[in-house]
């Protein structure tokens, strides 16, 4: 079996969490495998996240060089070219960094390319057989990659658990010598920050979020309401804001925020996985939705089929009586 | 500035139901309907804004059968000047990087400023554009929400990365970007429009004419290859509530309380 | 001048004004020529339009709408005093041009109005010119203290038409008085010598200045007598030089504007007049996009307008506050012409309507319901506007991405859902229907004498699924051989038509013609008035169609249908005139008749109702497009209907339908209001057989 490396995301000297999703994945392709984490990067921030990683990778490759103050995928790539042996198999997160580097990265390594697996089937002589979805999640398909020449694989975020075992070393090997001066055709400017909305739902505990099922700007109030009864904030998914019914500020999801609430009730919403993303510690996820196909059932813990546009208005009404209850 | 934007025709998910075929090795194909991958649907818009800005032409090519003319001829609807089908039993299963190798054979036959593709495509892995500009040795960007001409010679494009960020980056031309939907608004093509391109002979680019090895592409060369389709046993999913609407909406009050504590 | 001694000499003494009045007559005459020639100009320029068919029923048309101001009483207040100001100026109009005549040739009498005749006539008109001086004066009043609502202009179409308004009734009236001076200054002179008068009405007018003047001197009489004859004069031709620069122009253009309206409101223009439907293929472009692409009648309603903004008024996207309002569809345009026509200089043409004077949200918020076209007193034409202007829109792919989608629906699918074309007959398949009502999917010819055309909504929303199977029921109940296309039929069409996307209306049309000719049937049969619509004036070659109303009202008085009476007795009902059944199609009262045969039905009529009732909001594509509004049009009407004292709306249209339904929540009337379709609570009353008392 090839050597397994896992190239990790950082910012600020904090590791992504799909670093140990990566691991996870690292030794479902190989039990006996040791995987290698590989960080770019510069100065104390780099330092911070190679230490971050002791406990799930035996080796973690440092690279550290000027250019790479902020993580250009294409001076990352150059780089990647002259430290990564000639074989390997290399996992990254499919996000938007690992979607601008690896398949490119893997023509320069003449290597093969599988993107977004959310499961590994097993290997079957040179071969790696994993799992994908196509059609918005609405199949799966059983996907087999050459890996004779070794392979780049992005790894859904969240698709493998991370898990706790025995603590690996976490020997930094420092690979910047390899690497040298880095230019590319590419030049890293600045980045805008997103205008703060007038809610910030990164902050609630509960969030009604609604998709393409709330169907017509007016109607947004109807979650509106719901919200307001329960205390809680609306947030959507990606087609809500590109139709222009919610700010940009609301959306939850890969391009959006990401939010770690108690309850997330989840409302028209199919549950396309750039949106499952940007939900992360696990909250108790209530789904409405009229499409008892929809794939948001596979993820939620309660599933309701029936009209949002009549649901939650009875939720809403039913919340206030609970409450004229209480108070009296 | 002469621009190229490699297309491709999809099943379009909102007007279909996926479902698999009896056989269980491909999904139920007889009664889709196809359409423009949309993300290269905004890429056309794009180029097409971009050239109204700075003169030039768009060229719409994919790689695929002559079903797939018929999206070459909606994108010259629109306003490409110049629309392409290469095709070849020869490309047949080809994985990603054959596609990208038949793509930049075409590529080299012509001068491209700029090459646009769609970030991915339904059934794709958001692989091609990034590949492709690889092989050619061009600058690449993904997730491209805009697209500023600074020069005949850079662009500054915008990025986009989490949290509704945008990254911006300067770019050297000839470059390869791949476009995020919401780039812009693409227009309406009307059906008037794709009647008048009914008829316009679509060029064809095959092996031969592309001076490909043919070991490099298709079945034979692919390294990755999709086995089947299928539904995944829906074991642990949701729990779902069958009661009432009124005996459902008590149990989500239940829930909410018993979990996030309502204020 | 002193020495004027008698009253013979105090008119003739206006012979020696004769060529001054014979210049001010030329000069008058020739501006007047030179403007409307001007204006002429871009009729000339713009498209054609044929309008020159069957002069018997347009000269009819003319006697009814413009002689018998036909529509003006729609408007009680404005419509008599409107009436009254007409009637005066077409008896004055032969008064006027005789006073003209005698500054120049003294003793000229019209022909026929000598003697005692002329008297009548005289004294008549003297009644008139009052009656014109009393109604200018009221307008004005209306116009400075009542201030009707329909008057304003909102400020983002400019600043207030008041003091415009206002010079002009003041024109008007100093004309009268002009003209009562002129007479009374002879009669006062006449009488001081005590010879035969020309006897002045009485209480008019001319009678009462002549009572002011009837001591004053002959001389100060003769300078009357020829100061009013030049202020006549003078005001004639200024008022008729200046009445094509502005709203007033309607006195000239209305005759013509009526002659060449529309006969049949129902059939839409067509893309360009004299082009079939197989050579379309050579107009390049399509649609309204500059000035000039409009035809020359359109060009002369923009002329006729009378700003008297009743169509605004009626306009349900204009109450709901949307970016339309039909009076300035039409001011603007006109204002345009003027601007880009000038009478003095030359014109310049060709900038782009939408983005100029019109925005693509301002014609996108038409639901094509028509209020606007019924109200017109001078039949000004609005809907193939909007609809020429969205074909412009369509042709240049400048369409909102909300429409994009459903119209791309429609163009794969046949439906603006996106649904499968196998699923459209699955409204059938409902369990205790199909138990007990059989449709049938006609494949070709397969005997049946009458097709149910579902239409997609009907046959692909959950809900209104129920208005389809009601209509079977109903069929069924009256023995009708009839089925459905089911995978074959796409959309009607209709709103595809209206919204601009002409090419694939007729795709559309092709395809379910060819798919009814296939059925064989002889006749069709609705419940969706928009398809209703469609098949009768926009389809050629099919049979003829009904609405299902129309059947069950024939159904009942025929006696085939019974109806149980209706259990909660307390529940008051109202009917809502669907603007493609009713005021399109004119069917206002089968509905009625039905809702009036089932024993124990309350109903009460909404203030506005018949040809004067309110959109729901609008069907077929815009039920997916986002107008920026303060307020939903079917919470307006739904208001009005808990106003008249109703709880239940009945309706006929599954739009009204949808947004009915809709409304009723968003208002949140829940509880107090519900909403339910012909078919489905005649379904629910029918006597069945085993029902019926032995």
């Amino acid at each position: 079996m090839a050597r397994i490396f896992a190239y990790i995301v950082h910012k600020g000297g904090v590791v992504d969490d799909s670093a140990f999703e990566l691991a996870a994945a690292a030794r479902k392709i190989d039990p006996a495998a040791t995987p290698t984490a590989i960080l770019a990067g510069q100065g104390a921030d780099l330092d911070a996240a190679c230490s971050a990683l002791g406990a799930s990778y035996a080796e973690v490759w440092k690279i550290a060089n000027e250019g790479l103050a902020y993580p250009n995928a294409e001076l990352i790539r150059k780089a990647m070219v002259k430290v990564l042996p000639s074989g390997s198999i290399l996992l990254v997160a499919h996000e938007h960094f690992g979607i601008d580097l690896a398949p490119g990265l893997s023509i320069k390594l003449n290597s093969a390319f599988v993107s977004d697996v959310l499961d590994i089937a097993g290997v079957e002589g040179d071969a790696l057989k994993v799992v994908r979805q196509e059609f918005g999640g609405q199949v799966s398909a059983h996907v087999r990659c050459d890996i004779s020449s070794g392979a780049v694989i992005t790894i859904r975020p969240g698709a493998f658990k991370s898990q706790d075992g025995a603590p690996l070393s976490g020997t930094v090997v420092d690979k910047s010598a390899d690497v040298g001066p880095l230019t590319a055709g590419r030049r890293y400017l600045e980045t805008v920050v997103a205008e703060a909305g007038d809610v910030d739902i990164t902050k609630h505990n509960i969030l009604v979020s609604i998709g393409r099922g709330i169907q017509e700007k007016d109607n947004v109030a109807i979650a509106q309401e719901l919200a307001d009864a329960l205390g809680a904030a609306v947030s959507c998914s990606r087609p809500v804001v590109d139709a222009k019914w919610m700010e940009k500020s609301r959306q939850v999801g890969s391009s959006g925020k990401t939010v770690k609430p108690k309850v997330y009730l989840a409302c028209g919403i199919s549950g396309a996985f750039q949106h499952l993303a940007g939900i992360k510690g696990s909250p108790f996820l209530i789904a409405i939705n009229k499409n008892p196909k929809a794939p948001i059932f596979q993820v939620a813990d309660v599933g309701i089929v029936d009209d949002l546009l009549e649901f939650l208005p009875e939720l809403t009404a039913k919340v206030h009586e609970m409450r004229t209850v209480a108070a009296k | 500035m002469e621009i190229l934007v490699c297309v491709r025709r999809v099943p379009d998910t909102s007007e279909n139901e996926i479902e698999l075929n009896s056989a269980g090795n491909d999904i139920e194909r007889d009664d889709l309907v196809y359409s423009i991958n949309e993300p290269d649907n905004y890429a056309v818009e794009e180029a097409l804004q971009i050239v109204a800005r700075v003169g030039g032409n768009v060229t719409v090519a994919t790689v695929g059968g002559e079903d797939d003319e018929e999206i070459i001829r909606r994108e010259m609807a629109m306003g490409a000047n110049h629309g392409v089908l290469i095709t070849d039993e020869a490309f047949c299963g080809s994985d990603g990087k054959g596609i990208a190798t038949i793509l930049k054979a075409y590529v080299q036959k012509g001068s491209y400023d700029l090459i646009m593709t769609g970030v991915q495509a339904e059934d794709g892995g958001a692989q091609v554009g990034g590949m492709l500009a690889a092989l050619l040795d061009y600058p690449f960007a993904s997730l491209v929400n805009s697209i500023e001409v600074l020069d005949g010679k850079k662009l500054k494009i915008s990025r986009e990365i989490e949290g509704g960020n945008k990254e911006i980056s300067e770019i050297d031309l000839p470059c390869l970007l791949s476009i995020q939907t919401g780039i812009n608004e693409p227009r309406y093509v009307g059906m008037k429009g794709i009647r008048q391109v009914a008829s316009i002979p679509i060029p064809t680019f095959g092996v031969s004419n592309l001076g490909l090895d043919p070991s490099a592409v298709g079945e034979a060369a692919a390294k990755v290859k999709r086995v089947d389709y299928f539904i995944p046993a829906l074991g642990k999913g949701a729990e779902i509530l069958h009661g009432t609407r009124e005996e459902n909406i008590d149990k989500v009050l239940e829930l909410v309380a018993a979990k996030g504590g309502l204020k | 001048m002193e020495s004027i001694q008698s009253a013979a000499q105090v008119t003739s003494w206006l012979v020696t004004g004769r060529v001054l009045f014979l210049l001010i007559h030329i000069l008058g005459v020739l501006c007047f020529a030179c403007i409307v020639a001007k204006r002429l100009v871009p009729l000339v320029r713009g498209q054609r339009d044929l309008r020159f068919d069957q002069p018997l029923v347009r000269l009819g048309r003319v006697l009814k709408f413009w002689l018998g101001q036909w529509k003006q009483p729609r408007y009680k207040v404005a419509g008599t005093i409107h009436i009254f100001i007409f009637t005066g100026f077409i008896v004055l109009a032969i008064r006027a041009f005789s006073v003209l005549i005698v500054g120049v040739s003294q003793n000229f009498v019209m022909p026929g109005l000598s003697g005692r005749t002329g008297e009548i006539y005289n004294t008549i008109t003297d009644y008139a010119a009052t009656v014109v001086f009393l109604c200018m004066a009221i307008a004005v009043i209306r116009r400075l203290v009542f201030k009707p609502a329909r008057y304003a202009v909102p400020t983002r179409f400019g600043k207030a038409h008041t003091a415009d308004a206002i010079f002009l009734l003041s024109l008007i009236a100093i004309l009268m008085v002009a003209d009562s001076l002129f007479a009374a200054a002879k009669a006062a002179a006449q009488s001081q010598q005590g010879q035969p008068l020309e006897v002045l009405a009485v209480f008019s007018l001319p009678w009462i200045l002549q009572g002011v003047f009837a001591s004053t001197a002959l001389p100060t009489l003769g300078r009357l007598y020829f100061g009013a004859y030049l202020l006549h004069e003078v005001t004639f031709y200024f008022l008729l030089c200046y009445r094509p620069f502005g709203i007033q122009f309607h006195v000239e253009t209305s005759l013509f504007n009526i002659y060449f309206a529309k006969l049949d409101r129902e059939i839409l223009k067509p893309v360009r007049w004299g082009v079939s439907d197989e050579h379309l293929d050579q107009v390049k472009s399509f649609g309204v996009k500059t000035f000039e692409d409009f035809t020359w009648k359109h060009m002369l309603d923009f002329y006729s307008c009378a700003d008297c903004g009743r169509c605004s008024d009626n306009c349900p996207a204009n109450a709901v506050g949307r970016p339309l309002s039909p009076r300035f569809i039409t001011t603007k345009a006109r204002d345009y012409a003027f601007q880009h026509y000038p009478v003095v200089g030359s014109s310049n043409n060709g900038t782009p309507l939408i983005g100029g004077i019109y925005s693509a949200d301002e014609i996108w918020s038409c639901t094509t319901c028509g209020a606007c076209e019924e109200e017109c007193p001078l039949l000004v034409e609005y809907i193939d506007k909007i609809v020429d202007l969205r074909r412009g829109m369509i042709d240049d792919g400048n369409v909102p991405q909300s429409l994009q989608k459903p119209l791309k629906a429609l163009e794969s699918r046949g439906n603006p859902y996106g649904k499968m074309e196998k699923k459209k007959a699955d409204w059938t398949k409902a369990k205790e229907f199909q138990q007990t009502c059989d449709v049938r999917v006609l494949n070709g010819n397969d005997g049946a004498d009458t097709l149910y055309f579902v239409d997609s909504i009907t046959a692909y929303d959950d809900r209104m699924q129920s208005i389809g199977r009601a209509t079977a029921k109903i069929l069924n109940h009256v023995g009708e051989n009839f089925g459905i296309l089911g995978a074959a039929e796409r959309d009607s069409g209709h709103e595809v038509r209206r919204f601009g996307e002409e090419t694939l209306f007729m795709a559309l049309r092709d395809h379910n013609v060819e798919a009814i000719k296939a059925s064989g049937v002889k006749r069709i049969v609705t419940a969706d008035p928009h398809a209703f619509n469609a098949l009768k004036h926009d389809y050629k070659d099919v049979p003829p169609v009904e609405h299902i109303s129309q059947v069950i009202a024939r159904e009942v008085k025929a006696g085939k249908i019974k109806f149980n009476p209706i259990k909660k007795a307390d529940n008051v009902y109202t009917y809502h005139d669907p603007c493609y059944l009713g005021r399109h199609n004119k069917i206002y009262d089968d509905p009625r008749d039905v809702l009036d045969a089932i024993p124990g039905l309350k109903r009460v009529e909404m203030s506005r109702s018949r040809d004067r009732s309110f959109c729901c909001g609008g069907g077929g594509l815009m039920l997916f497009y986002e107008p920026k509004e303060d307020e939903r049009m079917g919470v307006k009407r739904v208001r009005m209907a808990a106003e008249a004292g109703a709880n239940v709306i009945v309706t006929a249209c599954p739009f009204c339908m949808v947004n009915i339904e809709d409304a009723i929540k968003v208002a949140g009337m829940e509880g107090k209001m519900t909403a339910i379709d012909l078919a489905e609570l005649v379904d629910q009353q029918i006597a069945h057989e085993s029902q019926k008392v032995a």
